[in-house]
């Protein structure tokens, strides 16, 4: 090359430092930009998304924080989150259960209002949407695990029945009482906060929580044997014998009654 | 140096066309700040809603999207395609600036604009030194970091900071602590950088520069034969380095400030006494021919006022 031999030129060495300097600077100011973007993602547990919002990682790809969704909430459900008072990346739209839980509308006007897309225009039924999972996190304090008919987060659930039920077992305390266990169904449950909101209790025991922390997973290659069992229409393995079970009662290997299960034995409530 | 530069910046200007005529621009630049913020507020305020939403992304009337195509970009870059809606948006707000250039929006629409205005001024009051004066060229660095930043994380990485839709939207849905991030930029401009933000950092105004590279709206120094440097609009200029080439350029050169550093806000217009610019197209060559070439410009006591 010509340039062997000769000196370089102050303009080239001029250019390459100055180069280096807002090369190295873009690089601190870049890193502290991305630390601020890897602090935004961790949502926290009270704070949820509008129904539709794409998964948080992709949500804040997606929402360019514009608020028309908070506009068109006709509840004012929605906020946007606020610079170091609200915990959400700030400008982001959420809400807060306890406080103004979502209604649930038919034709989810945040969805439609949102420009991006960072509410997914897919959802078109709110019944599908999953803000969250109600988990009623506080047996000891429920009321109706205490056996009384508190019964609120029940009745308030927009899909009554199916995202919330009340399972009947014995009362063992008091020993001749039912007791009604609120259970929340997952698959059905949109996480509004209806339950949350209306739980009697001073710090409610019903809390919806984001999907991630309300839900274990069941692992890919487990199988429910009942279930293939009867999709099937028969055992699974040919040629498996069904031995029959040993009940407590009179049988060979029970000293103390021999001769086997004997149905009604000494149960208590069977006739003798 | 002429005993004039030492007079305050645009007295002459005022003597010559009056306090009105002597900031008229900077009049109509604040009336359109505040015209637009009112836009957005009268809805939270008074229920009227002609314009919902924020400078992120607004909805006119029900019908015309906005949308501000640098978080658009971002948000393209980070892995999201955004819905035909904000991208109709993008595209009218792109094509608007284009023509009457990018940086119409940081002098015009910026809510920020008027914080670092006031730094300035208050500067200039107390002349105090120039401090930091990184160049030109960083904006564009920081422009690059921050679409780097959001593909390498998938986040609309300078909405995670930026002061101009922080504070628009903490004018319209509320502030939390983006007034504390607002006085540190008036801080800024005033102790450590002159012009320091708008001028060198805000990777917004940059973006908006690119966009009106080529804008057709575009003030011409097209009397500048009447010039008698006074310096007075190197002084009001924010982005003082796009004068030179048009006001000094030799006979035959175009006389339009060609720059897209050019905020198109027009206060040169307004402190020149002797109305050396004005608003024009960018194809626009015509210079003022002087009556007498000979003659050095008439000092301004000679101008009727």
């Amino acid at each position: 090359m010509s340039l062997v031999g000769k000196p370089l030129s102050p303009q080239r060495r001029r250019f390459l430092q100055d180069s280096a300097r807002a090369a190295g600077g873009c690089v601190v100011a870049g890193s502290l930009l991305a630390y601020l973007a890897r602090d935004a993602r961790a949502l926290p547990a009270e704070a949820l998304r509008p129904p539709g919002a794409l998964p948080e990682k992709e949500f804040l790809s997606a929402c360019i924080r514009c608020g028309l969704c908070v506009r068109d909430c006709p509840y004012d459900t929605l906020k946007l989150a606020e610079l170091g008072s609200d915990s959400a990346a700030t400008g982001t739209p959420y809400f807060t259960a306890r406080d103004i839980p979502c209604e649930m509308c038919d034709d989810i006007p945040c969805v439609a209002a949102c420009p991006t897309g960072a509410l997914d225009p897919r959802l078109d039924n709110i019944d599908d949407a999953k803000m969250g999972v109600a988990v009623l996190v506080d047996q000891e304090n429920c009321l109706n695990f205490l056996g009384l008919r508190c019964d609120v987060c029940y009745r308030v659930c927009p899909v009554i029945d199916e995202a919330i039920t009340l399972e009947l077992s014995h009362n063992a305390r008091s020993g001749s009482h039912a007791l009604f266990a609120p259970t929340v169904h997952a698959d059905h449950c949109t996480g509004c906060g209806m339950c949350e909101k209306s739980c009697v209790l001073p710090e409610a025991a019903i809390k919806v929580l984001p999907v991630r922390l309300a839900r274990g997973s069941s692992a890919d290659h487990y199988r429910k044997g009942w279930e293939e069992k009867t999709a099937k229409g028969g055992p699974l393995v040919e040629g498996l014998i069904d031995l029959p079970d040993r009940l407590p009662g009179p049988g060979t290997d029970n000293l103390i009654a021999p001769g086997g299960f004997a149905p009604g034995y000494d149960l208590p409530g069977v006739g003798q | 140096m002429s005993a004039r530069t030492h007079l305050p910046v645009g007295q002459e200007a005022v003597d010559a066309k009056g306090w009105f005529g002597a900031h008229r621009y900077l009049l109509l630049r604040r009336f359109s700040q505040l015209f637009f913020l009112a836009l957005f507020l009268l809805g939270p305020w008074f229920g009227i809603w002609i314009v919902q939403g924020t400078l992120a992304g607004s909805l006119t009337l029900g019908i015309l999207p906005l949308t501000d195509p640098l978080i658009l970009s971002q948000s393209v870059i980070a892995g999201h395609w955004p819905e035909l809606t904000a991208l109709i948006g993008g595209v009218i707000v792109l094509v608007s600036y284009a023509l009457i250039g990018g940086r119409v929006y940081c002098s015009w629409m910026c809510p920020i604009n008027p914080v670092t205005d006031a730094a300035k001024w208050l500067h200039r009051r107390l002349d105090l030194p120039k401090g930091w004066q990184p160049k030109r060229g960083t904006r564009l660095w920081i422009l690059a970091t921050v679409l780097i930043v959001s593909g390498l994380t998938g986040v609309i990485a300078w909405e995670l900071i930026n002061p101009i839709t922080m504070l628009h939207r903490g004018l319209i849905f509320g502030m939390g602590f983006v007034w504390a991030l607002v006085a540190a930029i008036f801080v800024f401009d005033l102790f450590v950088a002159r012009h320091g933000w708008c001028g060198h950092l805000c990777p917004v105004g940059a973006f908006y520069g690119l966009i009106g590279a080529k804008s057709l709206l575009r003030v011409s120094a097209s009397n500048r034969t009447a010039c008698d440097d006074c310096m007075d609009c190197y002084a009001v200029c924010p982005e003082n380095q796009v004068i030179s080439p048009a006001l000094k350029g030799k006979p035959g050169t175009a006389p339009v400030i060609l720059s897209p550093d050019c905020t198109n806000c027009g206060r040169c217009i307004d402190v020149c006494a002797v109305d050396v610019f004005t608003f024009t197209h960018r194809f626009d060559d015509h210079v003022v021919v002087p009556s007498d070439p000979v003659a050095a410009p008439q000092p301004r006591a000679a101008r009727p006022i």
